[in-house]
This record gives C-alpha cells, sequence and structure tokens, in this order.
C-alpha cells in the first residue's frame, strides 16, 4: 500500500477531459440520458445476439394483433411479428444508420472546414461560399433524390455480393441497402459541421503553441494533424453528439414516407408508419414504438447538450 | 443597406439556380423515367410523350430549353399529370402557405412567452419545466405526435375532425403539430438571448435608477433579448412551409407536400424542378427578410 502512494504523483492537475467528466457528472439530465442510451444499446443491439428474441420477420397470421402476453412480451403486429423484436431490430438499424451518417458527415465536415479555416483568404472565401450555397438547399429533398440515385447502384452491389458470399445473403440484404442512406444522409449533412471546425481552426492557429510549430518548420500536414485536430475534438464530440438525434429523425422521416429503408427490414420509422395506420383500433402499435422513438432523441438531446456545457463551456448559453 | 440587399438577392438567384442544376441532374441520372411508371404505352407513344417533352435530347439541350421557359414565366407541363406545373402549385401552394404561416403564429405566441418566462424564473421549477418540456417539443417528431393528436384527440373533441381540409377548424391541428417542434427552439433561443441581455449593465442600470421591473423588461430586455429568435423566425418559416409534407399526408391536407413526395416517386421532372424553385425561392426570402428585420432592430449590424 505505501508503494502505491510513493508512485503517485502529488497532484495529477486536471485535464480538459477530467474538468469535463466532473462537470457532466453535475448535470442529471445528461447523466439519466447516459444510462438510458446505454440500455437501449444494450437492448437493442446485443439481446437479438442470443436467441431469446424470435426473428422479428416471421409472419404468423393466425395471431395478427395478439395483446402483451408471456409469449409476446408486446404483443403481435398485422401480421403476427413479435413486436418486441421488431422493435429490437428496428432500433439496431435506426441507431446504426445515426451513427454511421454522423462518423461520414464528421469526416467530410472536418476536413473541409479545417482545410479552409487553415488556409484562409481566398481558398476559405471561395470554400465557404459553398457551403452557404449548400446552406440554402432543403436538406430532405436533397436526400430523397441521393438516397434514390445510389439505392440503384446498391441493388447491383448487393447482388455482387450475394454472388460472393451466397452464405451471407440475410446480412448482405440487410446492411448494403442502407448503403445509399448513410451516404445520402452523412454527404449532405457535414455543413454545421464544416463551419464548426472553420471557426476552431481560425482561432487555434493564432495562437503561440501553432506558431512555435511554424517556426520550427513543421510541414502543413503535420501542424494540422499533430497540433491543431487533437485541439478540435472537444466542439467536434459535442457537435456529432447533436448530430445523431438529427440523423435518426431524417431516417424514420424518410422510411415513414415510405423513401427510406425498406420492408421486411424494420427501422423505428416503419414501425411509427406501420403503426400509424392502426392507431384507431390498436394504438398500441403506434405508441410503444413512440414512446421509444422520442425516449431515444430525448436521451441524445440532453446529453449533447450536456456535453456541449462540459466541454465548450464558452459556447454554453447560460 | 439597398446595396446588401441588392448582392444578398444576386446570391441568391445562384442559391437557386444551382438547386435547380443540382436538381436537374440528379432526376435525370436516377433510374426510370416519367414514362415507365404503372400505365405501360406501347413503344411509339412513349417515344411521341418523350419527344414532347424534349426528353430525347441531351441533358444539356433539356436544361437550356427548360431555362428558356423560365425565362418566360413558365414551369411546364407535368408529363404524369398532362397539367400545367403552374396550375399544380397554384392549386396546392395556398394550403401549404396558411398551413406555415398558422403553424409559425402558434409557434411564436407559445415559444415566446414560454422563453422570457424561463429566463426571468432562471434555474427555478417553472424554468427546469419549460427547458424539459421544449427539449420533447424538439425530440418527438411530429409524425410521431400528428397521429396521436388525430386518433386521440380529434375522436374525442366533437367539432374536430381526424382529417380535412374545409374550414379553419380544420387548421387547428396540423398548425398545433407543425408549430410545437419550431416553438420549442424558439423558447430555447428566446431564453439563451434573453440571458444574456439581463446580464448586461444597461439592464442593471436600469434598475438602479429605480425603473419598474416590469418596464425594464418589456422596454429595455425585450427589444435586445429577442434579436436570436427573430434571425431563427425567418429560415424556421420557410422550413414550415416546404417541409410539411409529413403533416400534410397524415391530416390529408391538399397542400404540396404530397405533389413533392409523388414527384419524386413517379419521375415527375418538371413538376419536382416547378416545386424545387419554389422552395429554394422561399427559403432565399426567408432567409432575406429576417437579415433585414435584424438590421432595424440592430443598428451595429446595420452599417
Amino acid at each position: 500500500m505505501s508503494k502505491d502512494i510513493h508512485n503517485q504523483p502529488i497532484d495529477k492537475g486536471h485535464s480538459l477531459w477530467s474538468d469535463a467528466w466532473l462537470r457532466l457528472r453535475k448535470n442529471k439530465m445528461a447523466m439519466v440520458s447516459m444510462v438510458i442510451l446505454f440500455i437501449i444499446g444494450i437492448l437493442c443491439f446485443i439481446l437479438p445476439a442470443f436467441s431469446i428474441i424470435p426473428d422479428p420477420n416471421t409472419q404468423d397470421l393466425n395471431n395478427t394483433f395478439l395483446p402483451p402476453s408471456g409469449d409476446y412480451p408486446l404483443g403481435t403486429d398485422q401480421s403476427g411479428r413479435d413486436l418486441l423484436a421488431r422493435l429490437l431490430y428496428g432500433g439496431q438499424i435506426s441507431l446504426l444508420v445515426g451513427i454511421v451518417a454522423t462518423t461520414v458527415s464528421v469526416i467530410i465536415g472536418l476536413i473541409y472546414g479545417a482545410i479552409a479555416g487553415y488556409a484562409g483568404g481566398k481558398t476559405d472565401s471561395l470554400m465557404m461560399r459553398i457551403v452557404d450555397i449548400l446552406y440554402g438547399l432543403p436538406f430532405l429533398v436533397l436526400v430523397i433524390l441521393f438516397s434514390l440515385l445510389i439505392s440503384e447502384h446498391a441493388k447491383e452491389l448487393t447482388d455482387a455480393l450475394i454472388g460472393r458470399w451466397p452464405d451471407h445473403a440475410v446480412f448482405i440484404k440487410k446492411f448494403v441497402n442502407l448503403v445509399p442512406l448513410f451516404i445520402a444522409i452523412g454527404a449532405l449533412g457535414w455543413l454545421t459541421m464544416a463551419r464548426v471546425a472553420r471557426a476552431q481552426v481560425m482561432s487555434l492557429k493564432k495562437q503561440e503553441f501553432v506558431e512555435a510549430a511554424v517556426s520550427l518548420g513543421l510541414s502543413h500536414r503535420r501542424i494540422l494533424m499533430r497540433h491543431i485536430m487533437p485541439n478540435m475534438l472537444g466542439p467536434v464530440i459535442v457537435y456529432a453528439t447533436l448530430t445523431v438525434p438529427g440523423f435518426v429523425l431524417t431516417e424514420a422521416t424518410l422510411s415513414f414516407l415510405g423513401l427510406g429503408v425498406e420492408s421486411p427490414n424494420s427501422s423505428w420509422g416503419i414501425l411509427l408508419s406501420e403503426g400509424a395506420n392502426y392507431m384507431e383500433t390498436h394504438p398500441r402499435l403506434l405508441i410503444i414504438p413512440s414512446i421509444t422513438f422520442s425516449l431515444t432523441l430525448l436521451a441524445l438531446n440532453f446529453l449533447g447538450d450536456g456535453l456541449r456545457d462540459a466541454l465548450d463551456p464558452k459556447a454554453a448559453k447560460d | 443597406m439597398i446595396r446588401t440587399v441588392i448582392s444578398r438577392l444576386l446570391q441568391g438567384i445562384v442559391v437557386v439556380f444551382c438547386l435547380l442544376l443540382i436538381t436537374f441532374m440528379l432526376v435525370r441520372l436516377m433510374p426510370g423515367d416519367p414514362f415507365s411508371g404503372e400505365k405501360a404505352h406501347a413503344a411509339h407513344i412513349i417515344e411521341k410523350n418523350k419527344a414532347r417533352f424534349h426528353l430525347d435530347k441531351s441533358n444539356t439541350e433539356q436544361f437550356i430549353v427548360y431555362l428558356g421557359l423560365l425565362a418566360r414565366g413558365e414551369l411546364g407541363d407535368s408529363p404524369v399529370k398532362e397539367q400545367p406545373v403552374s396550375k399544380i402549385i397554384r392549386h396546392s401552394f395556398p394550403a401549404s402557405l396558411v398551413l406555415g404561416i398558422a403553424g409559425m403564429i402558434i409557434a411564436i405566441l407559445i415559444g415566446i412567452p414560454a422563453g422570457i418566462l424561463s429566463a426571468l424564473k432562471k434555474n427555478s421549477y417553472i424554468d427546469y419545466s419549460t427547458m424539459v418540456i421544449a427539449m420533447a417539443g424538439i425530440s418527438i417528431p411530429s409524425f410521431v405526435i400528428a397521429p396521436l393528436l388525430a386518433g386521440q384527440v380529434a375522436t374525442r373533441i366533437p367539432f374536430l375532425k381526424v382529417a380535412g381540409w374545409g374550414d379553419p377548424l380544420d387548421w387547428l391541428l396540423p398548425a398545433l403539430t407543425l408549430g410545437l417542434a419550431t416553438a420549442a427552439y424558439l423558447a430555447r433561443i428566446t431564453r439563451g438571448g434573453m440571458l444574456e441581455v439581463l446580464n448586461q449593465d444597461y439592464i442593471r442600470t436600469a434598475h438602479a435608477k429605480g425603473v419598474h421591473p416590469a418596464v425594464v423588461v418589456t422596454k429595455h430586455a425585450i427589444r435586445g433579448g429577442i434579436i436570436p429568435a427573430i434571425a431563427y423566425i425567418g429560415p424556421a418559416f420557410a422550413m414550415l412551409i416546404t417541409g410539411s409534407f409529413i403533416i400534410e399526408t397524415i391530416f390529408q391536407v391538399p397542400g404540396m407536400g404530397q405533389h413533392f413526395v409523388n414527384a419524386t416517386k413517379d419521375r415527375d421532372y418538371f413538376l419536382l424542378q416547378g416545386v424545387v424553385i419554389l422552395f429554394g425561392t422561399l427559403i432565399v426570402f426567408a432567409n432575406l427578410a429576417a437579415d433585414i428585420v435584424l438590421a432595424m432592430l440592430n443598428p451595429r449590424i446595420r452599417a
């Protein structure tokens, strides 16, 4: 025990991250949200791996619209499919779209914004004018057009992949069909991230440690990657977290309109749109997915807000 | 000021042109065409139809022909609906506009007072509960609220209909659904803006001079605190008009939303282009209007 004491530094100091963690822990809503998201994540991604949950696509026309019971914890839907299974598998897709599309948009936005901010001058104003123009375009309109366009090529890709690995046909069909959505949402949703990244680079560029790196004669690439990028992590994480719920919502909107995830795949958007058809006779089919979906978005938004207050105290509005 | 407006208008034309170009290319890159739908015609009829809409020409030629149409103030005919696009838009736009205006009014009436109240009672239970409700309003999508309102509320209140667009009472539920999310955003933005102003020296001075607290708020604080909210209202209004197609579908409002979705599905090139031009123009003007109002309210931006 005494050994431990000697090995420990006297004062560990407070890094940005430990300070942020302390601030985040004080934010009750953010902590509750984190727990809720953790539970939803485990339920959606880990539970279906064990065979307790029935297949979400097995139809049983003798058992449609069953109320919740021992066999069907949340009852069955209009085709006799287990609602709990559909909810969990649908959650996988919805969350996956949110996370993957956010990753795509963060990568594009970060690189674009960092280059614009670092280059400055005419390059910067040209690049940001392009962002301004893209901002003026209706997001949902373009996502719909873009995803329809890529989905044709995705079908070819699916066929090619299934021809190569026929054993994994189900898995391939499930995920390759989602690729157009990932790309369309991510490729059009990076604008805010680009603005955030640019602003961040512009303010970092003027600081002494970057000037020191420049006077040492380091290459632009090295300055950007080693000295500027690591210092941008805070705001980037914050805006990424705030982007996820928006993209999950976009997926649900598209699927609700019949332009997103295609059945028999389920997603929360599909469950909501199917549930809306039976809202008068079987409100359960609408209300259960609604609660799950809204709770997830609420938790993501609260967590994003909490992270912003914790990591980026200057941007906090109170 | 006038110079800024003119340069912004020119920039707006560029935005709408880019939007048109992108839409024009994307719809033509998509598989299928307006005549490949359910109505399977003989090959020679399809050829004739394509020739009628210049679809047999190259994309560049088509674009030039289309620009010529626009220059004459026309939007072309819809190959699927066999009607002039301008006529379809004239018949459906009023409903979307009314819905958007009603939604915006509801959003302003709920959002701004809630935000001001929240800021004045900072860190009280009123503040916390308002902000939690606002977050819920942002998180719960309209296509969850809309069916619940239609199925659970409208069926229980005798004078409300589940769907339809006959008399102004029918506007209430769709407008409420549309306005709630915007109200929630407005509440959060107004609160942030008010809090910033309430910490300023001139507010403290006014209090120190013994000005009545109510007058300090109404005469001094709100004028500055509401600026971020107004900056948001312009673009939000355009979003309400262009983004209401889900609500229009659920409540069966005869607006533009259905045309937009169907035109995308049917590859109705001309209708889609017409709708996109209208949407883009609306967004440009809404942003411009917001900037002009902001410049009038805040002398520092005016320059």
